[in-house]
């Protein structure tokens, strides 16, 4: 009898998960339309992936609140890619295989968006990407399920060598971070100082989570340069800008989009004055005339974010997240409810393609089918900073 | 032990499982779970290597992450930019990666305990420095992507269910020959420098020799592990190479115990599965998990997590037994 | 490289090497007390900085009592750490031991992540942000204060070790932890105070170094290799050789990207740490693998 019993049990075992795997798989009642995002809440993109995810917690709380896309609640998986390309393409096959996951927004950097290109357009499901690179949307053949929502890091590039040369700036001195983004944006300085006029006298690194770069700039204090323009996230900026201070360097401090939140200015104190950068209209509110067709999405937008998160918290990075999310809820907002999933994603990137002259946070964007990203050049502005604040320049 | 694996109990355990995993990439039964299983695979033929390493030299790897990022990138720039044959990649980086720790080896293991930890601690970050800063060969931070897909005349491994298979079939390859390895004389020879070196070199056994051996070993195993997840996610990056994952790589070792070979599935799985599954929303938690793992195993089952189980489930059936014979 | 960019490069290389010299103190504290690694040490300057932060910043403290208070917190992070960690795992190999070690280190680091977040925290200077000319260079106030910390604690370590009853009695037990405790000196008590005094050593200087370099939860890693580094080069043995060490790597990195040859861009101001443990460690294998035989 006891063998009989080890064997039932053996057995039952065995249903068992055979019973679990079989629950697990089946397709539950589409009620809910989901959407997956990827964004990087913790490592060195932390500070643009965490306004991100503030930014798509919110949308949702608001749509679900005024009654869901068409009757349908909106549902949004988040996972935090750790700023890993690779935890991002493992999670991104996740949302895709798990999750049944119907668009895609994220990922926060240009090297994690790169990283799953091919699965989204293996998998084909459409992709509205947040991070800066323009390789994400070019080549436009190979692209067809991928869009996104940022500038591109060139036109950051473009508006200060633009600026730089209307103030007859010739000689700049870079000093990058060794991550993607600062990689990406050495890059670009390099390949177009020459078309504006500029030379790099002096072109050093560190790292991410380095501590001091005053070795690096005492380094350019013995060249000629006129400018610094550093490329890194706001926390080296920081660094950056307060070891000149110290070393009572009088040039001009010009540092990329990525400092373009209050974290900046907390950080460097006092060193934040008379930083330079680009950023897109969120920042200065205040100076866009109201004939723009981007004042009211931007007034609403931080508002909305600022009574959530808190007074002068608003984040241009966030923003890409709101546009990205926007029109992902456009075309939602289109398809037939009743496609199954496959179909349904591919309405979904059809319904994106279309979207015509929808005012973003970050720019005015019309998208099409050579055109993935859909914005005109020149939705970036310089400020600086004067005594703590954003101030625009001319 | 030999009579152990004879009950019928450890037979039909094994073929469960053994059908369990047949069958798990079918979409009716766990095929979601395909991705998950296939990191699960390439992770555990790092951990074997590692196992062996530390269970039988008694020495740290800090730096195993290294030997799976060359194989990776190895396999990765001759397959996409210059053209090579992914098979033949894929050799080329196991024979380079295993070369590399054979002169390593001769240098490092003149030190020994904490020395020797901070030395594959040392060069695992170089490496990874080196990953991130040849651009020009790795694609630096953002990595490479475009890596073609493995295949076998016209069987293309172009989706994870074939894969799956592909990946399972190397992992089990490697774990059935280093248990040969373990009960073969090689064997007997490193449990007896794990016991004692100076025992083991008064009986004629090179001992500097076999540490050597077995860290090449574990580094071909290593490259072999990073050809495959690179020809997976069809991407290269240097994150994966990095510090941490030497320590996420250490904790697997760590849970499915040092020196035990089928554990290392075991610990692999454990980690992974906590990782991508149960830790998702936990932010920095991840880590501070990780950390708590490693202190209570090390402290409390220094002989891993999975030996630890195993006897409690041996005392479990030898109760029961007993309980059997008496009525 | 003009003369005042030599000086330059002098002094950010002392101020860093400075603060690598702290560290390496409490490594070197540990290790001849007790033959273990702390691969926390670097979190122990983590949580200096960040609790320094919370305390004057947040809570408002004012500034002795928040730096008092962060560095004895720091020393009771360090005592349970012995008391829950090394001290229950009594006779355990050196593999678990360094296991056990990082287990601590990177779960100290999880938590504090979780804690402060993720982004940096910078608490209030000791004096202000005005920089102070010098021999044709350029010092933060701050930095005279990491500088300055640093020297006291070098000098007060050694009379303390030298002169007091526990000092000689840390010093015997690292010398022979067998014959002292045939002496009536307990090896266990002197770990335990190794360990608090070396997390002391690490809340100092994340205490004086934050203000200037900001702290983060994971400022910790690299801060505790290159310590690492700093200790070795004193064979872990002697306090004054752990911070002439450390000085000795705050320059050389600083002077490497000064003089700027090759290849080797700043990028890999990182990788100089790393070399030289590397050739530190092959080139002494012979007389460290003797004293790890024989301990």
């Amino acid at each position: 009898m006891r063998n009989y019993l080890k064997y039932a049990v053996v057995l039952t075992l065995v249903a068992a998960v055979l019973a679990l795997g079989g629950i697990s798989c089946s397709e539950e009642p589409k009620e809910a339309y989901k959407i997956g995002a990827v964004f990087a809440t913790t490592g060195p993109a932390s500070n643009l992936g965490v306004p991100e995810k503030q930014t798509v917690d919110m949308m949702v709380e608001q749509i679900n609140a005024a009654g869901g896309i068409n009757g349908h609640p909106l549902e949004v998986v988040i996972y935090n890619t750790e700023s890993s390309s690779e935890k991002c393409a493992t999670l991104v096959t996740r949302l895709i295989e798990q999750d049944n996951v119907l668009a895609i927004i994220g990922p926060t950097t240009s090297g994690e968006s790169l990283a799953i290109i091919d699965t989204v357009t293996t998998a084909k499901v459409p992709l509205v990407s947040a991070a800066a690179s323009v390789k994400i949307v070019t080549p436009i053949a190979d692209r067809y399920w991928v869009f996104k929502t940022p500038q591109t890091d060139k036109e950051a590039v473009i508006e200060i060598y633009r600026y730089m040369k209307g103030q007859g700036i010739t000689k700049v001195a870079i000093i990058t971070d060794t991550s993607g983004f600062g990689a990406g944006g050495k890059a670009i300085l390099e390949s177009d100082a020459a078309g504006y006029g500029i030379t790099i006298v002096d072109n050093q690194t560190f790292s991410s989570g380095d501590t001091s770069m005053q070795s690096q700039l005492t380094h350019m204090k013995g060249t000629a340069a006129q400018a610094v323009i550093c490329w890194a996230t706001d926390k080296e900026s920081a660094v950056v800008a307060q070891d000149m201070k110290t070393l009572q360097m009088t040039i001009t401090l010009y540092c990329s989009h990525g400092i373009a939140n209050m974290n900046f200015i907390t950080a460097a104190g006092a060193a934040a004055n008379g930083v330079i950068f680009p950023a897109g209209k969120l920042l200065i509110i205040d100076a866009v005339p109201a004939s723009d067709p981007q004042k009211e999405v931007l007034t609403q937008y931080k508002a909305d974010y600022e009574a959530k998160y808190g007074a002068g918290t608003i984040n241009t990075f966030g923003g890409h997240a709101y546009d990205a999310l926007s029109m992902v809820v456009l075309a939602l907002e289109k398809i037939d409810e009743k496609l199954d999933t496959a179909a349904a994603r591919q309405a979904v990137r059809d319904e994106i393609e279309k979207i015509k002259n929808f005012a973003g946070t970050g720019g005015v964007f019309t998208m099409s089918a050579t055109d993935h990203l859909g914005m005109q050049p020149g939705s970036l502005g310089m400020i600086k900073i004067v005594d703590g604040k954003w101030t625009q320049l001319k | 032990m030999l009579a152990k694996l004879k009950s019928k109990w450890y037979y039909s355990a094994f073929a469960v499982l053994l059908l369990l995993l047949v069958l798990l990439p079918f979409n009716w039964f766990l095929g979601h779970y395909t991705s998950l299983m296939i990191f699960i695979g390439i992770s555990t033929m790092v951990t074997v290597g590692l196992c062996l390493l530390m269970g039988y030299t008694g020495q740290v790897s800090l730096g195993q992450a290294a030997f799976y990022g060359m194989g990776a990138y190895i396999s990765a720039i001759l397959s996409k930019s210059h053209g090579f044959n992914p098979w033949l990649a894929m050799l080329i980086a196991a024979a380079a990666t295993g070369a590399f720790a054979y002169i390593i080896g001769y240098l490092i293991f003149r030190l020994r305990g904490n020395y020797l930890a901070m030395a594959t601690l040392g060069l695992g970050l170089i490496l990874y420095i080196l990953f991130r800063q040849l651009g020009q060969f790795t694609g630096g931070p953002d990595g490479m992507a475009g890596i073609p897909y493995l295949s076998i005349g016209g069987l293309i491994f172009d989706t994870p269910f074939k894969r799956y298979f592909l990946v399972w079939f190397f992992c089990l390859a490697v774990l059935f020959i280093s248990q040969n390895i373990v009960r073969s004389r090689t064997g007997r020879a490193l449990r007896a420098v794990h016991g004692s070196e100076a025992a083991a070199e008064s009986i004629g056994i090179n001992v500097a020799q076999f540490k050597v051996k077995i860290l090449v070993l574990s580094a071909v195993y290593a490259s072999l592990a990073g050809s495959l997840f690179v020809h997976h996610l069809r991407f290269v990056s240097p994150q994966p190479f990095d510090f941490l994952a030497s320590v996420v790589l250490v904790t697997m070792a760590v849970v499915g115990g040092l020196a035990s070979i089928w554990g290392a599935i075991f610990g692999a799985a454990t980690v992974r599965i906590l990782s991508d599954e149960l830790l998702l929303g936990f932010g920095e938690w991840d880590i501070a998990i990780y950390g708590l793992i490693l202190m209570v195993v090390m402290i409390f089952m220094p002989e891993g997590l999975f030996v630890k189980i195993k006897e409690i489930f041996e005392r479990w059936r030898l109760r029961y037994r007993r309980k059997g014979a008496e009525t | 490289m003009s003369a005042d960019q030599f000086v330059q490069y002098l002094v950010s290389g002392v101020t860093q090497g400075s603060i690598y010299a702290l560290v390496a103190l409490g490594f070197t504290m540990i290790y001849a007390v007790t033959r273990v690694i702390n691969f926390a040490q670097g979190e122990f300057v983590m949580l200096g900085g960040m609790l320094s932060f919370t305390l004057a910043s947040s809570v408002g403290l004012p500034l002795a009592p928040a730096l008092i208070l962060s560095v004895l917190a720091a020393a009771a992070v360090g005592v349970l750490m012995y008391m829950l960690a090394i001290r229950t795992a009594r006779g355990a190999s050196v593999v678990s031991l360094i296991i056990i070690t990082i287990g601590a280190a990177i779960f100290i680091r999880g938590i504090a992540g979780e804690l402060w977040g993720v982004d940096p925290v910078r608490p209030p200077a000791f004096s202000g942000h005005e920089s102070l000319s010098f021999l044709g260079a350029y010092i933060h106030p701050q930095a005279l204060w990491i500088i300055g910390t640093t020297l006291v604690v070098t000098v007060v370590l050694h009379l303390f070790l030298t002169y007091t009853m526990v000092g000689k009695a840390l010093k015997a037990c690292a010398i022979n932890p067998v014959a002292s405790s045939l002496v009536g000196i307990n090896p266990r008590t002197m770990g335990l105070i190794a360990f608090a005094m070396a997390a002391a050593l690490g809340g100092i200087g994340g205490v004086v170094m934050a203000p200037l370099t900001l702290a983060t939860y994971n400022v910790g890693v690299m801060l505790g290799l290159k310590g690492f580094v700093a200790a070795s080069i004193g064979g872990f043995k002697s306090q004054l050789a752990a911070v002439f060490g450390g000085l000795l790597l705050g320059i050389v990195e600083s002077l490497a990207v000064g003089l700027d040859w090759g290849p080797f861009t700043s990028a890999y101001k990182d990788a100089i740490a790393l070399v030289v443990l590397l050739l530190i460690l092959l080139l002494r294998a012979g007389k460290l693998a003797e004293e790890e035989r024989t301990s």
